[in-house]
């Protein structure tokens, strides 16, 4: 390191390692429950943290739930970006990953043929 | 790259370690392992977060879940439960002491909530042993602002602006100091960080270098540009081995990137730090004595002028500074002394970083501004007093320091306050004391622990402190007499006006404090032989109740044969005959015995 713009360069580049760490934007939970697991959860789970890596998304945070009683749709995933309603998706495979990143998670625009569920932010 | 969606923070303080952390640490590694999450999941060691009591801690991020005493048995349920189901494990979720209500996150915690966290900042949230992550959250900055933004001068200005006062006892301005080291005239200085940390139940400065060791070598690294020295010690116990492991990790580590070592960030300005082992006397956290023990000679005292600014180690001009001191430096130069000044209160700027032990609920290290009442610390930050007990006094700045009563709670904590109220800020202990405390047995012990520290240099210390302490022994044992107190009085007034240096001169305060706010325990001692807490064995007596119902288990059970009486028929303790054994009242079936 010779300049302090090399600090912030490096800073730069470790920082979105520890965002988990502090308050984050968007979320995006995965319903674990039994019957989740049982119906590919985790298949979604990694779909979703491989597209996560390949789009650079280093703020998005992962979190898991359980069971939310609506074990008929599973696998659900949910997405709740910053001041905007949260909305659960139903029936979520590992290949409508990509497709629920690209365009809700990052243009913010629901995919509404996939949704079963929505709770207004209060 | 993989995107890493959780990580787990295990403590590897010296308390979570010594309860286990290492094992819990192993058990997440295996079964992060097993369950196939080690690409998602990072695992990482952290200092400690002062709430050592319900360690080895274990927190969870992205939800901040605050896991306590988890052992390695409990790990496997975490990770298949939160890690892998997203279910929070609640049997291991912390409870507020006072409504038992369990509180799943980290900064719901009450005794983290009315926390202000500026020196502690990190410790606890990055891994220690790894200088990226101190980069990460802005480290190393302040350091670059000052050797490329600004000139010597205008970070002593800054820091004298600041308000910051020395937090290793004295209160001395820090700024101030700083000008006066970099006014001496020298072709060499040093600066010196005081690891010694002697007091008794103190561990703020371990916490710090434990936890978040780069923020004091930028610390020291700033305050030898602003003096114009290249070289700095830091002088720490050897009873710290974490401490200095990870102080060589992060000096090894900033040395590698450029941050310590020659030319610093392209400014020509070069510093090196070296650690010394030190022995562990307290006296040796004395200034003087410290340089002299640095220069590895024994660590005496020497009268003071000469002081270090002008001649310190090996008669060079030399700036020394605390631990915790040092680890505000960094913030005053990135957010400015306006924004440091805010907190804290008139002539005591910023936060102070308390050790609170004793009779309190939440033991454990409390960053809080200065200015908060000690009422705040003890029942909002501290959880009150266990089991339910009276508050009777909180012991404030360790050996040095003074005893504060009920009456006292609402003073605000300050260099100033406490000075007025006879106590002292000292490096920041609090010790809180029940209402089964004997306030002549604490100053027994503090001057216990100052006499035998004493190096013998001088007679007032030496001799001094020796005869206070046989007059307390005595009063605690019912044999004080008519005039001890104003003995007492004419003794401490002497050393304080005469000791060397300030282990001597400050020895007498927890006696001078108690006899303030508790004279008449003094009194019914001396006067009455009668320990008003129950608490000096010697004066107490064991007496026979009306509940008595004559079982003679008592009698029997004396082993000296004191106790007397028909069966059925209430019995005695002959007192001359009793020696204070206790095994009458321990086997009374009706609790007829007490003692008083
Ligand atoms: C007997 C005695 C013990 C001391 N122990 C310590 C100590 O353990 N740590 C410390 O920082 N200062 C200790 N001091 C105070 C130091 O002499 C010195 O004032 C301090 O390190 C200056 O740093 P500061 O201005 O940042 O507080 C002690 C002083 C005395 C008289
Ligand atoms: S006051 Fe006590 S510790 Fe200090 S120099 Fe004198 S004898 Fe030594
Ligand atoms: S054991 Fe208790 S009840 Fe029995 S004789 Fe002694 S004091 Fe009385
Ligand atoms: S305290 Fe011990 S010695 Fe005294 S009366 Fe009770 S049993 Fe006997
Ligand atoms: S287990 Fe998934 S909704 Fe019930
Ligand atoms: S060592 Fe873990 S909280 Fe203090």
């Amino acid at each position: 390191m010779k300049s302090l713009a090399d600090l912030h360069a490096l800073r730069d580049k470790l920082k979105s390692d520890l965002k988990l760490r502090k308050e984050s934007g968007t979320k995006i939970i995965i319903g674990m429950g039994t019957c989740g697991i049982a119906a590919g959860a985790r298949e979604v789970m990694a779909a979703v943290l491989d597209e996560l890596a390949r789009r650079h998304l280093t703020d998005v945070q992962v979190q898991q739930t359980g069971c939310i009683g609506m074990c008929d749709k599973e696998v659900l995933l949910d997405v709740l970006r910053p001041g905007e309603a949260r909305i659960t998706y139903g029936n979520v495979k590992p290949e409508d990953v990509s497709k629920i990143i690209a365009n809700h998670v990052v243009n913010g625009n629901i995919v509404e043929d996939m949704v079963v569920g929505k709770i207004e932010n209060k | 790259m993989q995107h890493i969606r959780a990580h787990v923070l295990v403590c590897g303080g010296t308390a979570c370690k010594s309860s286990g952390s290492q094992k819990v640490r192993d058990a997440f590694a295996r079964y992060l392992e097993e369950y196939k999450l080690q690409d998602e999941v990072m695992l990482v060691e952290t200092g400690c977060h002062g709430f050592c009591e319900h360690g080895p801690l274990v927190i969870v991020y992205p939800e901040g879940t605050f896991y306590c005493r988890v052992t390695a048995d409990d790990v496997k349920e975490i990770v298949e439960q939160h890690l892998y189901k997203g279910r929070i494990v609640e049997r291991l979720l912390y409870r507020e002491p006072l409504t038992q209500e369990q509180v799943p996150n980290y900064d719901e915690i009450g005794f983290y909530k009315k926390q202000h966290r500026i020196v502690l900042a990190n410790c606890g949230e990055i891994d220690p042993e790894n200088v990226g992550e101190y980069i990460a959250v802005g480290g190393y900055e302040a350091l670059g602002k000052a050797l490329t933004q600004m000139s010597p001068e205008q970070v002593v200005e800054e820091v004298k602006k600041s308000g910051l006062r020395g937090r290793g006892g004295g209160g001395f301005p820090t700024g101030l100091k700083w000008q006066f080291a970099k006014a001496s005239v020298s072709d060499k200085k040093y600066v010196i960080c005081n690891a010694d940390e002697g007091d008794p139940g103190a561990f703020m400065d371990r916490s710090v270098l434990e936890g978040d060791p780069h923020r004091v070598l930028e610390g020291m690294a700033i305050c030898g540009y602003a003096i114009g020295a290249d070289e700095g010690y830091i002088y720490v116990r050897a009873e710290y081995p974490l401490a200095i492991k990870r102080l060589r990790v992060a000096i090894a580590q900033a040395e590698e990137a450029g941050l310590l070592g020659k030319n610093i960030f392209g400014s020509g300005f070069d510093f090196t730090i070296h650690i010394k082992e030190g022995a562990g006397a307290f006296v040796c956290g004395e200034e003087t004595a410290l340089m002299a023990s640095i220069e590895g000679k024994r660590g005496m005292p020497r009268p003071r002028p000469p002081f270090p600014a002008v001649s310190g180690l090996w008669g060079k001009p030399t700036n020394i500074n605390n631990v915790e001191t040092f680890a505000n430096v960094a913030q005053i130069i990135n957010n400015g002394a306006e924004w440091y000044s805010r907190f804290g209160t008139e002539k005591s700027k910023g936060t102070k970083v308390f050790a609170l032990t004793g009779k309190i609920n939440n033991t454990g290290l409390a960053e809080v501004p200065m200015g908060i009442t000690m009422r705040e610390i003890i029942y909002d930050i501290g959880g009150g007093i266990t089991n339910g007990k009276k508050f009777k006094a909180v012991q404030i700045g360790g050996p040095s320091g003074g005893c504060l009563p009920e009456s006292m709670l609402d003073l605000p904590v300050d260099y100033d306050s406490l000075i007025a109220a006879g106590a002292m800020m000292g490096s920041g202990g609090l010790v809180v004391m029940d209402e089964d405390t004997c306030m002549v047995d604490v100053a027994k012990f503090f001057l216990t622990f100052t006499q035998s520290e004493s190096c013998g240099k001088c007679t007032p210390c030496r001799e001094g402190t020796k005869r206070m302490l046989e007059i307390l022994t005595r009063i605690t044992e019912g044999e004080g007499r008519e005039g001890d107190i104003e003995l007492l009085e004419s003794l401490a007034e002497n050393i304080k006006a005469t000791a060397l240096c300030g282990l001597g001169q400050s020895a007498p305060n927890p006696v001078l404090s108690t006899l303030r706010y508790f004279r008449h325990e003094y009194e019914e001692h001396i006067k009455n032989k009668r320990c008003p807490a129950g608490a000096c064995e010697k004066m107490l007596s064991y007496v026979i109740g009306d509940d008595c119902k004559g079982c003679t288990k008592c009698a029997r059970n004396c082993p000296v044969q004191a106790i007397s009486g028909a069966v059925k028929q209430k019995h005695v303790i002959d007192q001359s005959k009793c020696i204070k054994c206790g095994a009458c009242m321990a086997g009374c079936p009706f609790k007829a015995i007490t003692k008083g």
